[in-house]
């Protein structure tokens, strides 16, 4: 009995230990400066939760899910005023097309890769942590982390056509913020319009 | 044919592979015909791809040691 729980837990921390630097990672992007504090969170809410893990192959995803909830959790504890935005705007906005016209980089050949290489990973973050967090997650779980959008809308208990939505609309708003962003802080030539 | 505004709406799910049939030929004649959409799906791919490489953020020492401590404890 004793040995099948120390084998329990060992198993646990195999998983979770493989699983650490990515959930760090998704985690930092999520709650910023609290990602370990909603990574504790993770470790011991998915060890009293580990039996409802059916398969080994599937632990990635599962402790992902439980990763997103506590930052969400975090999240709304700490909820910052809903950022407004103006869909209508966003949904016809197209970067690459702001790019061309704007034209930042005059005497440049890549016009288009020069502006993504003015972003550094601290830049990236800062962008991501600016989006609602309802576009943000279909977002990163998807481009970021690899995982299908019904798997992101299993680990949002959402349905496919909301995520599906909700990626749509977070990518627009990523590319607007990026521009956005890149005015702001300066990552532009000074005399772009 | 469809509008530019039409396909460029559609990129990433084309890109997704998340269309039906009818949409993604719809998507594919346009691309076809028109260079500057192509440009906007070679951009819309580069930022897939900026996104991908923009996912690793570094564990601090620290951090690990504490979280490996974390599991150490977890009770059998």
């Amino acid at each position: 009995m004793e040995s099948s729980r120390t084998d329990r837990r060992e198993r646990f921390a195999a998983l979770a230990r493989d699983q650490l630097p990515r959930l760090y990672a998704i985690a930092r992007r999520l709650v910023g400066d609290d990602a370990e504090d909603a990574l504790q969170d993770c470790l011991l809410r998915g060890y009293q939760r580990f039996d409802q893990l059916r398969e080994d192959t599937a632990g990635p995803a599962w402790l992902t899910s439980i990763l997103v909830n506590c930052c969400r959790d975090r999240g709304r504890a700490k909820a910052r005023q809903p950022v407004e935005v103006d869909f209508d705007e966003v949904d016809t906005f197209s970067l690459y097309r702001k790019i061309a016209y704007e034209d930042p980089f005059p005497y440049s050949d890549s016009l288009h890769l020069d502006f993504l290489n003015e972003f550094g990973p601290d830049d990236v973050r800062a962008v991501l942590m600016d989006l609602p967090e309802l576009y943000r997650l279909p977002l990163m779980l998807v481009y970021m982390d690899g995982f299908l959008a019904r798997e992101v809308a299993g680990m949002l208990d959402a349905p496919l056509g909301t995520v599906l939505a909700r990626l749509h609309r977070g990518r627009k708003l990523f590319e607007k913020q990026l521009w956005e962003y890149a005015e702001r802080s300066g990552l532009l030539p000074e005399d772009t319009p | 044919m469809i509008s530019c505004a039409e396909a460029v709406r559609q990129l990433w799910e084309y890109l997704d592979g998340a269309l039906g049939t009818a949409d993604h030929a719809l998507v594919e004649e346009h691309l076809g015909r028109c260079r500057r959409c192509c440009g906007e799906l070679e951009f819309a791919e580069e930022l897939r791809r900026f996104l991908a490489r923009s996912a690793h953020d570094d564990l601090p020492d620290d951090v690990m040691r504490r979280l490996n401590q974390t599991l150490e404890d977890l009770e059998p």
